[in-house]
């Protein structure tokens, strides 16, 4: 048994420690809106925060969360009432939706270090995968989210 | 070189395949037939539970609390179709936008109807159009039985009645809402000829309104066909050969069984292995510790040279040729010409890589199969999960879920039919099996290799006299419908070169032709088609005579399509969006082009800057397109815009390669795409002309590479013809 801390509940997690949080998360506490896009720590698909930093979860493995406490789209905000999900909801940012759980998860992380991030910050912080094309509208609404005035809508 | 002799032709492993698909197709064509005489009667109608909201038609229910909830039978992969649609059925409606909401006709009712919903298959960027006459008759159906509800409540003439936002007003002032006459209203017959309202009346068509399915995509609980959780269920990972057409020779499970979780080792068809297990990373892991043999068939010693030398044949061939047009006599003018122009251009094999991997969940007992599945063909799904356990279609029960990318390569059934072989061998089990972003990349219907040989022919004034484009590759239809192939070509073949298509009608000598090359690696229906290759083809080569022939590249176009005009249209639209008319920035070069697909018009004109080290870096994009009516302008948009990330991931970035018979990438480490710092702002202009419906999901994607690679010309005067163009060197020459 291994105990880890997500959004703010403690589980015991019967599972071998070298398993990647990912499957952690969506098999063994069947919590499905991180997604699986590669595996291989490229797309961002599986983006959680682990003590508020964005982490590509599978490839992280769950003997090296200890202590640390775990945040996944759910528990940003059930109601998509977090800053970042009402800028995306505003600017009608989803198409296909998949990527959108990590995506939103890599946009509140690089907030909460750089509260009024430039295009080349967001450039250099967003580098989940969207095969949609969202890229400009998360990149409005980023600078939205900021309150960067006159940046929302530019892209 | 030699080839190898397996090359020659085209494959010969897909045997079971083909009788799959042929059997398919007679489905789709036997029960289209049907569907369009069901169209307009009355249908069985769907089962409803006691309580559920009134059907008025078979297009949409509505609550006593005015709730309209509208059917849809596509799928929603992204493109916004589902909010599309359920605007043209709440508009002839006139029905309160505010209260809609959408949800899928199964395909199980689409059978039973006779396909009363029309077609399910959304590809072919049909979402809309190929809809929009039946769902708008149905919301004007249903209006008018809302209205005749009403009217016989009242005892009056249904002449004095009329309806806005779910409220039915009388002419003496007395109202009620659709909830209030729902259940009456459903009681009525459908009306088979409704009138619908003239373009000019519309409120909710051609409103950038909200899509209906945002909320569930930024808060993680949209259930995508790979987060279905039914009690009970069992996951499964799969390996197929990975020599394409290889077969299944034998695997030890018992090396395997001992693992945490894993319960069942089984082959699947007879080109795969999977594991099943508790959990599906328990499966994974053990599938890559499984003992696995494999007859790898006679296509393992195939690389991607040899497919490159196959084409290279079809460029200089004189024979076996299909033809797309043929105006006036093209090699007495070339041979005429006072100046000639000749070049190659490549383009590779494709995966599609939607974010979300294939995967579909299965559930078999004796006399019913069950599926959970992102489709974007629910009716196929259907048939599909049919043929692959032997139980009639009526025995089938299709779960549709929104698709976390498609893009093509989920109108394909293969992993519904190993989800159902596998579920098959563990009955009264769900399985739920789902392909890592490798089998997803090994196994894909890629789009097609393809070369061009391009010639011009110009006269002593410089003008444009003759014109051979010709194609050598892979046919989508040989590989998935061979019936299809025709006179050696197939319907796609020339996609943006049909008569009907293509602008440059002013060329006096014009051959269009084609030689099939057909190569062991599964194709299919990449977004956007072979738009994508012949669009670079053309427009790059229209850009190499306007330099050639010492014209700006936005006037020669001008001049070939006199008499385009829709297609001149948006020319004009991308390149006033772009200032084409006023000097770039000092160190930005500009590159245009312009392609019709799908019924619609595009065009688009690129800003481009390139480092002194050859670091390319695209600044903007103006895009314009005519799509005839624009449904949501908002979501045309965002169709416009992802289109250039797709379209320039496979400029930039993309290729798949073929090293021993094998898909050589297996990841996105390997096969790069698009990301946010790549991404160039994309101004999109959209100039509805009206009067018609035309796609909006692919026509932009062929567009995107041309303008690109024209503006790189204009920035290095290097002319990049084989893509991507990651290997290529654009330091200034």
């Amino acid at each position: 048994m291994v105990k880890i801390s997500v959004n703010g509940t403690m589980h015991d997690v019967d599972a071998p420690p070298d398993t990647p949080v990912l499957w952690v998360l969506r098999e063994w506490l069947g919590m499905t809106g991180t997604k699986f896009g590669c595996g291989i720590a490229q797309c961002g698909a599986c983006s959680i925060h682990i003590d508020g930093q964005v982490t590509r979860s599978c490839m992280l493995p769950l003997g090296q969360v200890g202590n640390a406490k775990i945040t996944t789209i759910e528990g940003l905000s059930p109601t998509a009432a977090h800053p970042v999900q009402k800028a995306w909801l505003d600017l009608e940012v989803p198409q296909c939706g998949y990527c959108q759980s990590g995506q939103i998860m890599a946009a509140v992380s690089l907030l909460k270090q750089n509260p009024k991030p430039s295009d080349a910050d967001i450039d250099a912080a967003m580098s989940n995968i969207c095969r949609c094309g969202t890229y400009p509208r998360i990149k409005a609404a980023i600078h939205a989210a900021a309150g960067n005035a006159g940046k929302a809508g530019a892209a | 070189m030699p080839l190898p002799a397996m090359l020659a032709k085209p494959a010969q492993h897909k045997g079971a395949m083909h009788m799959n698909i042929a059997r398919r197709q007679f489905l789709t064509v036997a029960t289209a037939a049907a569907g369009g005489l069901a169209m307009g009667i009355t249908v069985p109608q769907t089962a409803s539970a006691a309580g559920a909201a009134p059907e008025i038609g078979i297009w949409l229910t509505i609550a006593p609390d005015d709730t309209i909830t509208v059917r849809i039978a596509r799928s929603e992969m992204g493109q916004g179709t589902l909010t599309g649609l359920a605007q043209l059925v709440c508009d002839e409606l006139d029905g309160n936008w505010a209260k809609v909401k959408a949800e899928y006709v199964t395909p199980e009712a689409n059978l039973a109807s006779k396909r009363a919903w029309g077609p399910m298959s959304t590809g072919g960027s049909q979402g809309i159009r190929g809809s929009v006459v039946y769902v708008r008759k149905g919301g004007a159906a249903a209006r008018a039985m809302l209205i005749q509800a009403a009217a016989t409540q009242w005892n009056v003439p249904v002449a004095e009645c009329s309806a806005s936002d779910s409220v039915i007003t009388h002419s003496s002032g007395k109202s009620l809402r659709y909830g209030e006459v729902a259940d009456a209203a459903s009681k009525l017959p459908v009306p088979a000829e409704v009138p619908v309202k003239d373009p000019k009346a519309w409120k909710i068509i051609g409103k950038g309104v909200k899509r209906l399915d945002t909320v569930e995509k930024l808060n993680g609980s949209l259930v995508f066909a790979i987060d279905v959780a039914v009690p009970g269920m069992l996951n499964a990972a799969i390996m197929a050969c990975p020599v394409p057409g290889g077969k299944l020779k034998s695997f030890d499970g018992s090396k395997i069984k001992s693992m945490a979780g894993v319960r069942h080792v089984v082959a699947v068809g007879d080109d795969a292995v999977a594991v099943v297990a508790d959990k599906f990373y328990q499966a994974k892991t053990a599938l890559a510790r499984l003992p696995i043999r494999w007859d790898e068939g006679a296509n393992s010693n195939v690389n991607s040279a040899d497919i490159a030398e196959l084409l290279k044949t079809g460029l200089s061939a004189t024979d076996g040729l299909g033809t797309g047009q043929k105006i006036g006599d093209f090699e007495a003018a070339f041979a005429g010409a006072a100046k000639k122009i000749e070049a190659d251009y490549a383009t590779p094999f494709l995966n599609h890589a939607a974010l979300e991997p294939m995967n579909c969940t299965a559930m078999f007992t004796a006399d019913r199969i069950e599926i959970w599945v992102g489709t974007q063909n629910g009716d196929a799904a259907l048939a599909a999960a049919s043929e692959a356990c032997g139980l009639p279609l009526a025995a089938v029960k299709v779960h549709k879920h929104h698709l976390g990318g498609g893009f093509g390569r989920k109108g394909q059934q293969d992993v519904v039919r190993q989800a159902v072989q596998i579920a098959k061998q563990v009955p009264g089990v769900p399985v739920k099996l789902i392909w890592s972003r490798e089998e997803d990349m090994r196994h894909g219907f890629n789009r097609p290799v393809s070369m061009a040989r391009m010639r011009a022919g110009l006269d002593a004034n410089g003008d444009l006299v003759a014109l051979h484009a010709r194609v050598s590759g892979q046919s989508i239809f040989a590989y998935l419908i061979p019936n299809g192939v025709k006179d050696g070509a197939d319907p796609v073949t020339f996609q943006g070169w049909t008569k009907d298509e293509l602008g440059y009608n002013a060329i006096p000598n014009l051959l269009i032709d084609y030689a099939m090359r057909n190569t062991h690696v599964p194709v299919g229906f990449w977004r956007g088609v072979n738009t994508n290759q012949n669009a670079v083809y053309m427009e790059c080569f229209i850009d190499e005579i306007a330099h050639a022939a010492g014209r700006d590249p936005l006037e020669l176009r001008r001049k070939l399509l006199a008499k385009a005009p829709k297609q001149l249209a948006v020319l004009n639209a991308a390149a006033a969006q772009i200032g084409w008319d006023k000097p770039a920035p000092p160190g930005v070069f500009r590159g245009i082009c312009q392609n019709v697909g799908f019924g619609a018009y595009t065009a688009a004109a690129a800003e481009v800057s390139v480092s002194k080290d050859g670091v390319l870096k695209i600044h903007r994009i103006a895009a314009a397109t005519d799509p005839g009516y624009a449904v949501n302008p908002d979501q045309i948009k965002a169709q416009v815009e992802g289109s250039f990330a797709y379209g320039l991931s496979a400029a930039l970035y993309s290729e798949i390669t073929i090293e021993n018979g094998r898909i050589a990438e297996s990841n996105f480490d390997s096969y790069p795409v698009l990301r946010m710092e790549d991404m160039p702002n994309v101004e999109t202009v959209i100039v509805p002309s009206g009067g018609f419906w035309g796609g909006v999901g692919e026509p932009t994607i062929a567009v995107a590479a041309p303008a690109v690679l024209n503006a790189i010309f204009a920035a290095t005067g290097k002319r990049i013809r084989t893509l991507p163009l990651r290997y290529a060197d654009l330091k200034p020459a």
